[in-house]
């Protein structure tokens, strides 16, 4: 299964912030919209980062004062990104080994979307579930023929 | 007025499509206790079921026995199928709004996706999806054209589609002589002069996407002998690791499989499957006719990418292949429908779960939903569709409890009815279809075959006493 088949069920909502805004206002959107991670687009609506969870974590334990910082100073700037045709497993497996859970999808340059580790576990659980019922059924209806 | 979904005032639901997907949708809303659902299923054609039947191999009929399920689910009192109703001509979007409360598209993808090569539109140049149409009988296909006077044929590709073609290509005449492959396919492919079919892989022999059962029944075809190379087949150390670290045991046996063939003397057969792997299609070379004359390749190698998909990338070691027909297997791509938004880049109706969502505002569209291929993109098996179904249905029962349907404004089942008798006197039920499955039964039956399809529109309606409709 590719990356593309999870992303066309997600609609195209990509919910970012720029770098200059503040991480109060980062942690708002995020709960606002119940999700773990946030694109960050400069104003050219070019990813230059990804703020996650974790980040935002790691960050206040070092600084409790950090909630008026600016995102540039606490996203992850080198993002790991993915395309429409990788398989699925594999970005599974990597995203469990390094410890990131949620992918940024681009086809060439343009941003099409991000897909988190959950979006994932999903596609799998029905990509199995649809081969384990396939071949239920070959096997149900296929003995009601002998 | 009593609320929605119960006896007294039923959810209706149009489904456009008859396919895996629009019967596991009418399931699922069928079987929902808390809930009354009228379910009616419109197809273009008079015989149902999409690609199970117009596209599962004519040898796989194991894999077709799941319409059973489908018939199943049909026997419904509340289920009703509209066959040989196109949307779009014969009942339009506005219409639907009137008589239904939801509109579920499940038209999946019936078209091809293009390799995006020079000499692509050549002669002799074809989507696969069109042979298979064709070998099955569908009835837009039936005057396809293949030339299959060619020696040597390639096939691009080496999914579940590509692999199904080169077998068929590939197979004798006894052996097409017994599935349900259309008479006239059987006839000529008996006449054809194919010696070598040339099954075409970018990736490697651990990325192929046909399935280990696919591969290791290649072994039985009684006149062709499956050629693999060694040097294509061995594993590079990259996706070498990466089986190891999956653990796919389905994988790994394919693998052992290929390279078994690998080993292999040829045992002079007669017809030859060339499984070739690591190569790309660059451009399809002409004669002066305007012919498919050679095909031209370039040779691939694998590396790893940030998220550790192993991917091919051209090498500058070219390659030129004598060949007199081409078959595109690179994926099936879905088709806009009329007052459906499109993604056209994606061959896709753009979603969010399955609500249709309008792409100016990216915000679903009340009362339209959709399920399958053409809400994913062509992928998985048969089985796939059916957590795709669900997932919409489980949308579309969320909107039904948050009062979020259309507003029919004749909503009973008779007067859509009155409008597709009107439109379309000549439409099937799904009870003529049943009469139309047991006649091809029959005449399979008398040939020890599965089943003899009609083939023509016009050929099954005169069996039901009807004519065809002709625009």
């Amino acid at each position: 299964m590719k990356i593309r088949t999870v992303l066309a069920t997600k609609g195209m909502n990509m919910i970012s912030i720029s770098p200059e805004q503040t991480l109060k206002e980062a942690i708002g959107v995020l709960a606002q919209h119940n999700i773990g991670a946030l694109l960050v687009l400069d104003a050219d609506k070019s990813m230059v980062g990804i703020l996650s969870e974790r980040d935002i974590i790691r960050h206040i334990a070092r600084d409790e004062q950090a909630l008026g910082q600016p995102i540039a100073s606490i996203m992850t700037s080198n993002v790991i990104t993915g395309r429409p045709q990788d398989d699925v497993q594999s970005v599974m497996a990597t995203m469990t080994e390094r410890r990131f859970r949620h992918l940024p999808i681009m086809d060439g340059d343009a941003l099409i979307g991000i897909i988190s580790i959950g979006d994932v576990v999903k596609a799998q659980m029905d990509d199995f579930q649809g081969k384990i019922d396939t071949l239920q059924t070959q096997i149900i209806e296929g003995e009601a023929t002998e | 007025m009593t609320q929605l979904g119960t006896e007294g005032h039923p959810l209706r639901v149009a489904i456009i499509g008859s396919g895996p997907s629009a019967f596991y949708a009418a399931d699922h809303l069928l079987k929902q206790a808390a809930l009354v659902v009228e379910v009616d299923m419109f197809d273009r054609l008079p015989t149902p079921f999409g690609l199970v039947r117009g596209g599962v191999a004519p040898d796989h009929q194991k894999i077709k026995t799941v319409t059973k399920v489908f018939n199943q689910i049909a026997s419904n009192p509340r289920f009703r199928f509209f066959g040989y109703v196109e949307y779009g001509t014969d009942i339009t979007h506005a219409e639907l709004a009137e008589h239904y409360h939801q509109v579920l598209y499940a038209t999946g993808a019936q078209t091809d996706r293009t390799m995006n090569i020079p000499g692509e539109n050549l002669i002799g140049s074809h989507p696969a999806t069109e042979f298979v149409a064709w070998y099955n009988g569908h009835p837009d296909f039936r005057d396809a054209k293949f030339d299959l006077s060619q020696e040597r044929i390639a096939v691009v590709g080496v999914g579940n589609v590509a692999i199904d073609v080169a077998r068929i290509l590939s197979l004798s005449h006894e052996e097409l002589a017994k599935t349900d492959m259309a008479d006239y396919a059987i006839e000529a492919l008996s006449q054809s002069k194919i010696k070598e079919v040339y099954l075409l892989g970018r990736r490697g022999a651990a990325q192929a996407a046909f399935t280990t059962p696919e591969v290791k029944e290649l072994d039985e075809m009684e006149e062709s002998d499956v050629i693999v190379d060694p040097v294509e087949a061995a594993l590079d150390p990259l996706s070498a690791a990466e089986l190891e670290r999956s653990q796919d045991k389905a994988a790994k046996k394919k693998v052992e499989i290929l390279q078994g063939y690998a080993q292999r003397e040829p045992a002079g057969k007669g017809k030859r499957l060339y499984i070739r792997f690591l190569v790309s299609p660059v451009e399809i070379v002409g004669d002066q006719q305007g012919r498919v004359s050679k095909l031209r390749m370039v040779k691939n190698e694998l590396y790893a990418t940030d998220t550790g998909s192993i991917a091919a990338r051209a090498t500058d070691q070219f390659e030129e292949l004598d060949v007199g027909l081409v078959f595109r297997s690179v994926g099936y791509r879905g088709v806009p429908l009329p007052d459906v938004p499109f993604h056209e880049r994606w061959g896709v109706i753009l979603n969010q779960k399955g609500r249709v969502l309008n792409p100016d505002t990216n915000q679903p569209l009340t009362g339209e939903y959709t399920a399958g291929w053409i809400k994913r993109g062509p992928s998985g098996v048969i089985g796939t569709n059916k957590p795709d179904a669900v997932e919409t249905v489980n949308c579309m029962i969320e909107d039904v409890a948050a009062g979020k349907t259309w507003q029919p404004s004749q909503p009973g089942r008779d007067s859509v009815e009155a409008l597709v008798r009107e439109r379309k006197p000549n439409y099937v039920s799904f009870a003529d279809w049943q009469k139309l499955d047991a006649i091809e039964q029959e005449r399979g039956a008398a040939e020890g075959r599965p089943r003899v399809k009609f083939t023509s529109i016009a050929d099954a309606l005169a069996a039901l006493g009807r004519a065809e409709t002709v625009s």
